[in-house]
């Protein structure tokens, strides 16, 4: 019973909050406003936590999130368009997305991954306007910088469901894999990259299968942005959006999955919540970025993980 | 036959000669001592026959296998652990989790099993679990299993490279200075603990140290290296009286 505790203590949590949102969303308690938040909530989860994965626990920049995400958005866009029924293309169009996304993280990490330091965030830079390029100049099949029109309205939040346990899939997994011997391998790269090679794990090998495991995730948050917002532009996945994901990622703690969770969570909905500041909205915002940071290096914050690390180390004695 | 044997070996980095003709033949279940002075090439050798240099002639053959241009994970696979002379653990991890990182290749499961938690990969982590704190135990590290690596005293630091090593289960265990920054004591208790587990694990070590009470204390043969060069190799008596190697290392 024990052994499984924490388990059941997320699977409450997870089913209390989709109770929660479900009788806010029919009750009739949320504005229109807010509403329109639940699904960029859940998608940039999704982001911050396979981000997280890279940096975090693979100790590897990568700032062209954004970029594999549009991949994702683009083709499961093309899917979602091609008139097959929403049952089939929606589950279609998120696998499509995510593969598309993690092919091209494959081609861009194998190369790059191979060298040791900052190249990863130098390549997954130029990569990101590449696409953006792409996306622009290929207009019969994206239609260019007008953008993509017409995409079926599948991921709003009457379909918050499927996007809600596609989320849970995706903490899922991470936190899984961390807990394992690929994710041991993947935290010991990035903590000594010699001694990690010295006990026998393939370096590269570890490091591509992250970036292209994170690089399926954000395909499949692509193809959710996608549904929510029914119109596609290259600009929309600049580099700005790309760190956008980095900060909740950094707020969140690097290495931190429930971190990751709650800056996203707040990063999204707090923008909106400070609407009726109007001129002083992005101070705030600004202001609230640094307090976080604060409260990350703070000595409260620091006791706080002793005392848990404590608990752990008596847990396994 | 030899469990390592070393042919001619060299490397130049650019006009210097780190290492040059070097021979070298380590039976199985010794212990075996290399030393030299500051600069002399001893870790460089050790950088050689762990893959992270390639060398730029000679032959290295552990159990007649060829290991030239292996990388290092193929050679820690073939059976070759080492520790380093400045200490790398992976510091953000727990003890534990540092030997279960060793572990890797010992009990493995699929890509699979690690995303979803199979049985399988619960069957295996507890097999994992079982393995890293037996190893643990020997160290007597096992109740600091759940501490930050970076948290432990230096001396259980030192301890725990060497338990990591040992981990991949290797047929040859290099170590690089084990004694260096540890006081009298905490030397003594090394030597202990490094005979004990030639024993517990029938491992092969290969050592370089400037402790010459360690060194006389366990190993059974040196090899004395100056200027990338072999100056001496014997029996751990003979070499400690040899006049050269009193000239270049020990002093009068």
């Amino acid at each position: 019973m024990k052994k499984y505790g924490k388990q059941i203590i997320g699977c409450v949590a997870a089913a209390a909050v989709y109770a929660a949102v479900m009788i806010l969303v029919n009750g009739g308690f949320l504005s229109r406003q807010m509403m329109s938040l639940i699904i960029p909530v859940c998608m940039n989860i999704i982001l911050a936590v396979s981000l997280c994965m890279v940096v975090g626990f693979l100790g590897e920049l990568s700032l062209g999130h954004a970029a594999f995400m549009s991949i994702g958005a683009y083709s499961g866009a093309l899917i979602l368009k091609s008139g097959l029924p929403t049952v089939a293309a929606l589950p279609l169009a998120v696998l499509v997305g995510g593969v598309c996304a993690a092919l091209l993280g494959l081609l861009v990490g194998i190369p790059v991954l191979r060298l040791r330091g900052d190249y990863l965030a130098i390549t997954t830079l130029g990569f990101g306007e590449i696409i953006k390029s792409v996306f622009n100049a290929a207009t019969p099949v994206t239609g260019g910088a007008g953008g993509l029109k017409k995409i079926p309205p599948v991921t709003t939040y009457r379909n918050f469901t499927f996007v809600y346990i596609l989320m849970l899939l995706v903490i899922l997994l991470v936190s899984n894999l961390v807990k394992s011997r690929h994710g041991r391998a993947i935290c010991a790269i990035r903590d000594n990259y010699i001694a990690a090679e010295a006990i026998g794990i393939k370096v590269s090998f570890f490091k591509t299968m992250a970036f292209v495991i994170a690089a399926f995730m954000a395909g499949m948050a692509g193809v959710v942005y996608a549904g929510n917002i029914g119109i596609l532009k290259p600009v929309n996945f600049d580099y700005n959006t790309s760190i956008e994901i980095l900060v909740m990622v950094v707020l969140g703690g690097m290495g931190n999955i429930t971190g990751s969770i709650i800056a996203a969570f707040l990063l999204t909905v707090l923008p909106e919540m400070l609407r009726g500041l109007s001129n002083y909205r992005m101070l705030v915002y600004a202001i609230a970025l640094i307090a976080m940071m604060l409260f990350n290096n703070s000595p409260l914050k620091r006791m706080l993980v002793e005392k848990h690390n404590m608990r752990q180390a008596g847990k396994i004695e | 036959m030899a469990l390592l044997e070393v042919k001619n070996l060299g490397i130049s980095f650019g006009g210097l000669r780190a290492v040059d003709g070097l021979n070298m033949t380590i039976e199985e279940g010794s212990l075996v001592g290399l030393i030299g002075p500051n600069g002399a090439g001893k870790t460089t050798v050790f950088n050689l026959l762990t893959g992270v240099y390639r060398p730029t002639d000679g032959i290295i053959r552990l159990d007649g296998t060829d290991l030239v241009g292996k990388n290092p994970s193929q050679i820690c696979q073939a059976g070759i652990a080492r520790t380093f002379q400045n200490i790398r653990l992976f510091s953000d991890m727990t003890v534990a989790d540092n030997v279960k990182a060793a572990l890797h290749n010992q009990i493995s499961y699929s890509l699979a099993g690690s995303l979803l938690h199979t049985p399988h990969y619960r069957k295996k982590e507890k097999e994992i679990d079982g393995r890293a704190m037996e190893i643990l135990r020997v160290f007597e590290l096992d109740q600091f299993a759940g501490y930050k690596a970076a948290n432990l005293p230096y001396g259980k630091q030192r301890k725990l490279e060497i338990a990591r090593a040992l981990a991949t289960n290797p047929r040859l265990l290099l170590l690089d200075e084990p004694a260096a920054g540890m006081n009298p004591n905490e030397t003594a208790e090394l030597m202990e603990t490094i005979k004990f587990l030639r024993k517990e694990f029938q491992v092969t070590i290969l050592l370089i140290e400037h402790d010459m009470k360690l060194v006389a204390g366990i190993c059974e043969e040196l090899t004395v290296l100056n200027f990338g060069e072999v100056l001496c190799q014997g029996k751990t008596a003979d070499v400690l009286k040899d006049p050269q190697v009193i000239t270049a290392y020990l002093g009068e």
